[in-house]
Parts: structure tokens; C-alpha cells; sequence
């Protein structure tokens, strides 16, 4: 296999993968580019309609958090209008016509929904991170039109193409997968290299870590066939933690709230529930369609059952979801504090606490990792469990 | 809300990538590494089963050694008893012929003795008996002439007895 050669070959293999990924950006960073080509007549439209520039002066910080701990096409790095820096990340868009590609840099930092791109024939323009076809015309100086639903909440009319953007969410996505490849296929060649001699350097890091996992997650939960879901258990195990910890580095690569995204531990959740279904075994299946309760509570039962499928994976999904993001909006709070009071004199306090904060966090991002590891050890578990008193 | 619901770019990524990483940190990182885990550990069991062994072997061996050292010993002491005994029972012997030879010799030195006290008294009887006769025949000389002269002569004779 000539893809497997390519990753198990060296390092440099992997650096190569780096290079590739970094020139498939079609990004670099750089100062924003103040030479924009907008509509001027839309920039105008938008100063007037938009209320909300006004009371951008005073700091909102709902929405600087909500920004932080979403998903974007731009890495910011530091700066902000003039001398924005960061990274413009790749927009793949499938529209009604196909894919449609280009970078980020053409939406001019915009998120507002005043700036159309065209491509293909085809407008489009981004309000709040999200992607839209333009409308025909402006409204209050967005291609963005609002109306509101019967419950009285803002929704936008405009139709969305399927967003395959690498946002900064996937990105770190692909990094924390490139740096778990790395390390651990390094690791591997190591136990090959030093065969049945002690572990050495980053492998002497990782194998106490890899035991634990063995011993204390997966040996106790899921018994003698333990060995089938040890790869799940440990890939999942290292991702979250990595994807936790790097969410907790405030600056590029980190700062990404990928293991704080629903939609990565509903794929994560998903994965468990998967493996659960697939391993279940008459025991199993058989407490669930038919639970030894009397006859008269089995309609009652058997909906219960099959509903508890679903939870234990639900709950899976948000307790990590829940963990993660709340952490980063505590963190990004206690920064905000000074905003808040507006005194430079709560910096110390604030700064206190965010190194508190900070430190419990390290340890959730290590525990939420467990957790998730060993409850899904605990569900598979339970599904392979063989009794011999039913 | 926007936090609630899942984007579906992220969700075929995180799909994408992580089957990928499923894959192959499965068959590249955790399989190698697994199997090498296990097999030192079994590896571990094994070189501590052998030394356990080894351990009771030793020991085995040293309570052998022991057994035979006390043995030896017990031996030993046996032989040095013997020994012993035998030392003491030639000594008892040679004391006992000693004292038995000393006590012949002791006899027969007595006899001797008796013997040669016998033969001088004899003598002795004899030579009394003679100067006994001698004393009386010059005291009777004596006598015959000089009444003081006889005493005189009796004392000169019993001196002379005496220097004898």
C-alpha cells in the first residue's frame, strides 16, 4: 500500500504531509489587506443601517465569548480592523452547482453579510460565521435578509450551501490528528527499535498512560475481550485529551473549541453507539426487546429500553460538549472581568483566577477524556457482558 | 443556539479524520505497541517466574548444604567423642598398669627392703652379739684387775661402741 508506506516511512514523511496541508491553505498570514475591494456604496449602507456599530464601541462580551468559542473561517491571531493578523482558511462550499472554492480573504474580515463573493456565477455572502447565498438586493446594507419566526425569533430567509469549509475547527482537527500520528507512530517505531527493552523518552511518557488506559478503563469494564476496543478506546482517549488541551493554549495553534463542539461529540458519541450496537450480543438485545420484568410492564419497558439506547450516548456527547465550552466561557469571563467593571484594577484578580481556572481546566481536560473513555468502556461493556443467570 | 446545532462541514471532517486516525493509529501505533507491552510484561512474568524458581532452588540447595553440613558436623562430633573415649580409656589403661606395676614394684621393693633389714639385723644381732662377748670379755679382763680400771675400761669401751 503505497499510502501506508508513505506514513510509516519517517518524519520527514510526515513534515511532507505539513507542507502539503499548509500550501492546500492557499492562505498565509498576513496583515489584513486594507486594499479591499467592497462595494463602497454596501460599506456605507451598512454604517447607517447597522445600529449595532455604534454600540460595538462599548464591548460585547456575549458576543466576543459566543465568537471566541465558535467556529470561524479565519485563525485570528492577534489585531484587530487595520492590524488584523491571522490566518485566511480555505471556504469549499457545494452549492446548487457543484463544489466552490476560495479563500476566506475575500469576505474582508466581514461578518455582517454587506460583503457578496461571487464565484461560478453564484453570490455569496456571511453573516455571523455562517455562509449564505446573497440576496438580490441590500437590506439596511446586507445581502443577509432577517425575519421574524413565530416565536419571535430573528432567522435568516437566505437559502445555505453545505459549508465544507476548513474552519479553525478543522484545522486544529487535522493538526491534533497530524500530532497524535506523529507521536505515536514515532512511539510504535520505538517498541520496534527497542524491543522488549525499557520504554524511552516520549514512549516512557505515553506507555504508563497507555497502561492506564488497558488496566483501569478498559480491562475492568470490558473484561477478557478487552483487546477488540482497545484501538477505539485509546485513539479516543488521546484525542479528546489533546483536542482539551490544545483548546486550553490561548494562541495559535491552540484556542480552538473543538472538543467543545457539538458536532464533534455527537461524531464522537456516535462512534460509541456504534460500537455498542454492533457488539451487543444476545444478552444484550434480549434485555431490551424482552426485559425480565412482569408481562403487563413490558409496553411500558421495551420503549424505555430502546430509549436508553439513545441517552447513555446523548449524554456523552454533551457532558463533553458541556465541559469543554463551559470552560472557555469561565475562562473568557474572568478575563472579561475588567470589561465588566470596567477598572484596570480587577487585572490581578481576574489574572488570578484565569490561573486558577486555567489549572482546574488542565485537570478537567485530562478527566473529561477519562470520563468519556471509561463510560463508553462501561456502555460497551455492558453490551458484551455474558450472563449465565438469565 | 448557533452552539447547539451541529455544521455539517465539521461533522464530515471530524468523520473523515477520525476514521483515518481510527485506522491507522489502530494498525501503525496500537498494535505494535500493544503486542510489545504484552509481551515484555510477559516477558517480566516470565524472568520472575525463573528467579522465583531460582530462589527455591537456591534455597532448596542451601537447606541440602545445610542438612549435609550438620551431618558432617554431627559426624564429626561423633568421631571426636570416640576419640575421646578411646584417649580416655588408654589413659585409664596405662594408669591402671602403672599403678599396677608400681604397686608390683612398690612389693617387691618392700620384700627387698625386708629382705636386706633382715640380713642387716642379722649382722647387726651378729656384731652386737660379738662386741657384746668382746665388752665382756676385756670388762672381765678389767675386772680382774682394777675395780677402777674395769670401770674405767667399761666407759673407755662404751665410747669406743659408740664412735663405732
Amino acid at each position: 500500500m503505497k499510502f501506508s508506506h508513505f506514513l510509516t516511512s519517517k518524519k520527514s514523511g510526515i513534515l511532507a504531509f505539513f507542507a502539503v496541508f499548509f500550501a492546500f491553505l492557499n492562505a498565509s498570514a498576513q496583515n489584513h489587506d486594507h486594499d479591499q475591494q467592497v462595494d463602497s456604496a454596501a460599506i456605507e449602507q451598512a454604517e447607517i443601517g447597522h445600529h449595532e456599530s455604534h454600540e460595538e464601541k462599548e464591548f460585547d462580551i456575549t458576543s466576543f465569548i459566543f465568537h471566541h468559542i465558535g467556529d470561524s473561517h479565519e485563525f485570528h491571531f492577534w489585531g484587530h480592523g487595520e492590524s488584523w493578523t491571522g490566518l485566511y482558511l480555505p471556504v469549499i462550499l457545494y452549492t446548487h452547482n457543484g463544489l466552490v472554492c476560495f479563500s476566506a480573504k475575500e469576505f474582508h474580515l466581514n461578518d455582517d453579510g454587506s460583503v457578496v463573493v461571487e464565484k461560478d456565477g453564484m453570490r455569496f455572502a456571511r453573516s455571523h460565521g455562517k455562509i449564505y447565498y446573497a440576496a438580490e438586493g441590500a437590506e439596511h446594507g446586507s445581502y443577509v435578509h432577517h425575519e421574524k419566526n413565530a416565536k419571535g425569533e430573528e432567522v435568516v430567509t437566505n437559502l445555505r450551501p453545505i459549508d465544507f469549509s476548513i474552519t479553525k475547527n478543522v484545522f486544529t482537527l487535522f493538526l491534533s490528528v497530524a500530532i497524535l500520528l506523529l507521536v505515536f507512530l514515532s512511539v510504535a517505531k520505538g517498541y520496534k527499535k527497542r524491543e522488549g527493552k525499557a520504554p524511552k523518552g516520549l514512549q516512557s511518557v505515553l506507555e504508563p498512560i497507555i497502561i492506564f488506559v488497558r488496566d483501569d478503563i478498559a480491562k475492568p469494564n470490558l473484561g477478557h475481550k478487552y483487546e477488540r476496543y482497545m484501538p477505539y478506546l485509546l485513539t479516543v482517549f488521546f484525542f479528546i485529551w489533546l483536542n482539551n488541551m490544545l483548546g486550553l493554549v490561548p494562541f495559535f495553534p491552540g484556542g480552538a473549541n473543538v472538543t467543545g463542539n457539538i458536532a464533534v461529540t455527537m461524531i464522537l458519541a456516535l462512534f460509541t453507539l456504534l460500537i455498542i450496537l454492533f457488539s451487543g450480543n444476545k444478552y444484550y438485545w434480549g434485555h431490551i426487546f424482552n426485559p425480565p420484568v412482569p408481562w403487563w410492564l413490558k409496553p411500558l419497558m421495551i420503549p424505555v429500553e430502546i430509549f436508553g439506547i439513545f441517552t447513555k450516548p446523548f449524554a456523552l456527547m454533551i457532558r463533553l460538549f458541556a465541559n469543554i465550552t463551559a470552560g472557555h466561557i469561565l475562562v473568557l469571563s474572568l478575563l472579561c472581568l475588567v470589561f465588566i467593571f470596567k477598572s484596570l484594577a480587577v487585572a490581578p484578580v481576574s489574572v488570578f483566577f484565569v490561573v486558577f481556572i486555567g489549572a482546574i481546566e488542565l485537570l478537567v481536560a485530562f478527566i473529561q477524556a477519562f470520563i468519556f473513555t471509561i463510560l463508553s468502556a462501561l456502555f460497551i461493556g455492558m453490551a458484551i457482558e455474558e450472563h449465565a443467570d438469565h | 443556539m448557533d452552539l447547539l446545532i451541529p455544521e455539517v462541514g465539521l461533522i464530515f471532517w471530524h468523520t473523515l479524520s477520525f476514521l483515518l486516525l481510527l485506522f491507522l493509529l489502530a494498525k501503525f501505533a496500537w498494535k505494535p505497541v500493544m503486542k510489545a507491552i504484552g509481551e515484555r510484561e510477559r516477558s517480566i512474568e516470565h524472568a520472575l517466574d525463573a528467579a522465583e524458581k531460582a530462589k527455591q532452588e537456591m534455597a532448596r540447595l542451601t537447606s541440602e548444604n545445610e542438612q549435609l553440613l550438620k551431618e558432617a558436623r554431627a559426624e564429626r562430633d561423633l568421631i571426636l567423642k570416640e576419640a575421646r573415649e578411646i584417649k580416655e580409656q588408654l589413659l585409664k589403661d596405662a594408669k591402671d598398669q602403672a599403678q599396677l606395676e608400681g604397686n608390683r614394684m612398690i612389693e617387691k621393693a618392700r620384700i627387698e627392703i625386708n629382705n636386706q633389714k633382715a640380713i642387716a639385723m642379722a649382722d647387726v644381732k651378729n656384731q652386737v652379739s660379738k662386741l657384746s662377748l668382746e665388752i665382756a670379755r676385756k670388762v672381765l679382763q678389767q675386772e680382774l684387775a682394777d675395780k677402777n680400771k674395769q670401770d674405767a675400761l667399761v666407759g673407755e669401751l662404751l665410747k669406743e661402741v659408740k664412735l663405732n
